[in-house]
């Protein structure tokens, strides 16, 4: 490549950069601004909004729900998907196409078209069953079921499971204790994958709770953003901020050697592919 | 039967390159590198990885600009022309065509930048695809066609422009063995055919020596030596060359008084001045013979069989000596009469040899 | 190997899930299509035809305009910035954080960007709030932040990066030697772009744009944060039929609705799949 041409694109990729790293960094930090603010012009920063948050039973309310709701949707999601995944691979390979497809279809299906569909089911549910909102775990199981099989798929495709199990088989395990003590903690680190990328898509939920009126965290942060608009800003970066923790936790704990390129980049993969609206 | 492009040959041009300096941050690629290729003739540019034959190659293609120096095309100075001004066509080591094109869009490209209707370069298309011999190839994808069937379309598509010189930067490097001897001797014919002026830049020294005109053998930066492959391969004048092409003994010896005293026999030196002291011979396996009379009990020279490699006319005995292993290269026949196991005399002929001074050789075997 | 009876039992493992997936995929999807072509009395097209309304119509027309708007502008602003990446040194540390943070963009949507926006540029930003001070209103003509113009300007802020995650395996497979061949042959930059890496590289943009189109379409929390009311698009028509009173009376409506974004989506998912086997067959 020719000097000059080097020199061209360097700047074009500068200015690039520059640009639009300002668009994209600037609304955080303008969320950290705004949230910061004191009373009057002027004023100090201040925490004063962040403290406000235990304030308000609503939002704490919410807040409680949607990290119930996170802990129980990964928790179940995991322990529905691994057996599962685990007895196709031994058993039933011939499935294993079906699976992949069924896990990965919701995917290309909005949220706001899965919803149309719960809400007659909900009805049906909060009359007949419960009409508590961890219910919703249900629903948000299937949002997370994509994420959490590619994880758990890239984990158990690095390990030998027909081999392990087999081992621990003929070793006189049952079939719990092959899951429970062999390949469970061989998968560790896609099980871990599998439950943050759950964590953060619940906690930052709100298509599904909002129209099938369950006030969970991001519903209760748009009805106090109504009102007041300082507190409400808090509570977001405080959400945000906690999605971010979560997801570097989750590009070290990536796992086998290449494993952790791989699962990293399927999930970026996975993410790329996802217009189900749940999150948007 | 393959058709020529036309019927009256190119003639080839003059190329030259002068004091070429290329660095990369602190590395020197290239060190007052000079070189003439004379008009038709194919050179070609042999030396490890990091030699800097490649740099050389793209300078000279304009792919890169040099840091001092110049380079002379048909007796104009390009050295400030962009690749697309220079009149060169190049073959790259892998991924040469483009994949959204079949074979005769590919080699018509270049007439297309040229402004060539489409009717007319299709047609030339098809005659240089004739050339290489792939006739009726012209409407395959880059990925029907095999590494060897990709690499003479992209010959083709270097040729179709008529440049005035040919550059080829490992061409065959990652294709298969056999397909590689096969493309190496095409290659060469359709040089002759169009005579035009190239440089062939490799790290295969069989390939080199197989069809160049002359070959350049590179090291750090700079040639250590020019000439046709017999001198180069015969007559090589360093110890890098002497252990790059072909295979070579080292054996360890001591200068004294202008001749180099191996394992009791005394051989002469290429170089009359060297010091005196502990030294490398560089010995060739052509120049090693064995023999099985006389006296075998013991000495410097006398040692056992351990392998006899068959390579056709000729065959490599390994001998093992003691302290250390020699190789000799003789006609089968003569090979025959000792398998391994055998106990021999090795002989040392008196041609001059070349010495080197380091204790590990310089190129991985 | 194994006799029937043992394969029969083997499949008793599959059933937890499938049968999860089946009461919480398929019976939403069988409820929504066979909702939509009912009505009190049985199968009927009236929730098709309701569609018709002025103001399903209009939002209809909105989301394509937004979503068509927004798949352009993140199209081409995300193939500038992933040109940008992938001429960069593809092992740095730079590249790999770009990446991620891309990763984590596109999914960054809904209540919090939509927050974050009316804390950068809303009518109490510090930015608006200077800039207004210094004769530079810019909601002079009204807070258009809260309308389809303010969504267009958010919804690039996932769809850019959604474009970086999805164009950059085909910039990436753009070989240096094509250019290095294309000058070889006497082509410049403008020749290069025009019939080499212009097409080699339109199916993956094309198919990108469509992908990205889906995606704007689709998407409903950013929006429901933001406008407060009306429903300007398809997807904030779909909740206002779910949760109002008039959705209580017309059950199929909304599945009408929703029937039609999906098959919408459905369409460019097909279109995006195709266009990206060309793609990969050149660009592996």
């Amino acid at each position: 490549m020719s000097r000059s041409r080097r020199a061209k694109l360097q700047l074009f990729r500068v200015v690039t950069f520059v640009l639009l790293g300002a668009f994209f960094l600037g609304p955080i930090w303008f969320m950290f601004e705004f949230s910061t603010r004191g009373v009057g012009e002027n004023s100090p920063r201040t925490l004063d909004a962040w403290k406000e948050i235990g304030t308000y039973p609503d939002l704490v309310a919410g807040i409680v729900a949607s990290l119930q709701l996170a802990v129980i949707t990964s928790v179940g999601i995991l322990v529905v998907l691994v057996p599962t995944m685990v007895w196709v691979r031994l058993r039933l390979p011939r499935l294993r196409r079906v699976i992949e497809s069924i896990s990965l279809l919701p995917l290309t299906i909005p949220a706001i078209v899965l919803v149309v569909g719960f809400s007659p089911m909900y009805q049906w549910m909060g009359i007949n069953l419960s009409d508590s909102i961890l219910t919703l775990s249900l629903a948000y199981a299937i949002l997370v079921l994509p994420y959490a099989y590619r994880a758990l798929d890239a984990g158990l495709a690095a390990i030998d499971v027909k081999t392990l199990s087999e081992a621990a088989r003929s070793l006189g395990a049952g079939w719990f204790t092959v899951m429970w003590r062999v390949i469970v903690p061989n998968i560790s680190s896609a099980l871990l994958n599998a439950g943050l990328l759950s964590v953060a898509l619940v906690l930052g939920e709100y298509t599904i709770a909002n129209n099938l009126l369950y006030p969970n965290l991001q519903v209760e942060i748009v009805s106090l953003g109504r009102t007041n608009a300082g507190v409400s800003i808090a509570v977001a970066v405080a959400s945000l901020l906690f999605a971010f923790v979560l997801l570097v936790a989750l590009s070290f704990v990536g796992g086998q050697r290449g494993g952790r390129r791989r699962t990293r980049e399927r999930l970026v993969q996975t993410f790329g592919r996802d217009f189900s609206g749940g999150t948007r | 039967m393959t058709a020529s492009v036309e019927t009256t040959p190119r003639e080839g041009v003059e190329v030259r390159l002068e004091n070429l300096q290329r660095r990369y941050g602190a590395v020197t690629a290239l060190n007052d590198l000079s070189l003439t290729l004379a008009a038709g003739e194919l050179v070609a540019l042999l030396g490890p990885s990091g030699c800097g034959k490649t740099t050389a190659l793209r300078l000279l293609a304009g792919l890169e600009e040099a840091d001092g120096g110049r380079v002379v095309i048909g007796g104009q100075d390009v050295t400030g022309l962009p690749a697309n001004k220079r009149d060169v066509g190049m073959v790259f080591q892998s991924y040469s065509l483009f994949p959204h094109m079949v074979a005769w869009e590919n080699v018509a490209f270049g007439l297309q930048m040229r402004k060539v209707g489409p009717a007319e370069r299709k047609k030339r298309a098809i005659e240089m695809l004739d050339l290489v011999g792939l006739a009726g190839y012209a409407d395959r994808y880059a990925v029907q066609l095999s590494g060897g069937q990709q690499q003479r379309v992209a010959l083709a598509r270097a040729l179709a422009i008529r440049p005035k010189v040919l550059l080829l930067d490992e061409p065959l490097s990652a294709l298969d063995a056999k397909v590689r001897s096969r493309l190496r001797d095409e290659i060469r014919r359709v040089q002759l055919e169009v005579g035009i002026t190239t440089l062939f830049v490799t790290h295969d020294q069989e390939e080199a020596l197989a069809i160049a005109d002359r070959v350049g053998v590179m090291n750090a930066g700079h040639i250590e030596q020019l000439g046709p492959p017999t001198l180069v391969y015969t007559r090589p004048a360093t110890p890098f060359v002497a252990e790059f092409v072909g295979l070579t003994n080292r054996l360890p010896g001591t200068v004294r008084r202008g001749v180099v005293e191996v394992r009791g026999t005394e051989l002469p030196l290429v170089q009359a001045d060297e010091g005196e002291g502990p030294a490398i011979a560089l010995v060739r396996p052509e120049a090693v013979s064995i023999a099985t009379d006389g006296d075998l009990a013991a000495g410097p020279l006398v040692g056992t069989v351990i392998a006899v490699a068959f390579l056709g006319a000729t065959s490599r005995v390994t001998v093992d000596l003691g302290d250390i292993t020699v190789l000799a290269q003789m006609p089968t026949s003569a090979a025959a009469a000792s398998p391994a196991g055998t106990r021999v005399r090795v002989a040392l002929r008196m041609d001059p040899v070349l010495i080197a001074r380091e204790e590990k050789a310089p190129v991985e075997a | 190997m194994m006799g029937g009876r043992r394969l029969s039992l083997d499949w008793i493992g599959a059933v937890p899930f499938l049968g999860y997936v089946a009461l919480f995929l398929f019976l939403p999807a069988a409820i929504i299509v066979a909702g939509a072509f009912a009505s009190e009395g049985g199968v009927t097209l009236i929730n098709f035809a309701n569609l018709s309304r002025p103001y399903i119509v209009s939002a209809i027309v909105s989301s394509v305009i937004l979503s068509a708007v927004t798949a352009v502008g993140g199209a081409v602003l995300g193939a500038l910035l992933t040109y940008a990446i992938a001429t960069g040194n593809p092992r740095s540390t730079f590249r790999r954080v770009v990446t991620s943070a891309c990763g984590v963009l596109a999914q960054f949507g809904g209540v919090t960007l939509a927050f974050a926006f009316i804390a950068a540029i809303g009518p109490a930003s510090a930015v608006y709030v200077y800039l207004s001070q210094h004769h530079l209103d810019y909601y002079a003509s009204g807070v258009w932040l809260y309308d389809l113009r303010g969504l267009e300007l958010v919804y690039l802020y996932f769809q850019i990066p959604l474009m970086v995650l999805i164009f950059l395996p085909a910039v990436d497979g753009i070989k240096p030697q094509w250019r290095e061949a294309t000058e070889s042959l006497g082509g410049g930059t403008w020749s290069y772009w025009r019939y080499v890496a212009g097409p080699l590289l339109a199916p993956a943009f094309l198919g990108s744009t469509l992908l990205l189109f889906a995606n704007s379409l689709s998407a409903y929390a950013t929006a429901a944060a933001l406008i407060n009311q009306g429903g300007p698009i398809l997807p904030l028509q779909i909740s206002n039929a779910i949760t109002s009173e008039v959705g209580l009376h017309e059950p199929g409506f909304a599945k009408a609705q929703a029937v039609v974004l999906i098959v919408i989506v459905a369409i460019v998912s097909v279109l995006y799949a195709v266009l990206q086997r060309r793609t990969a067959r050149w660009l592996q």
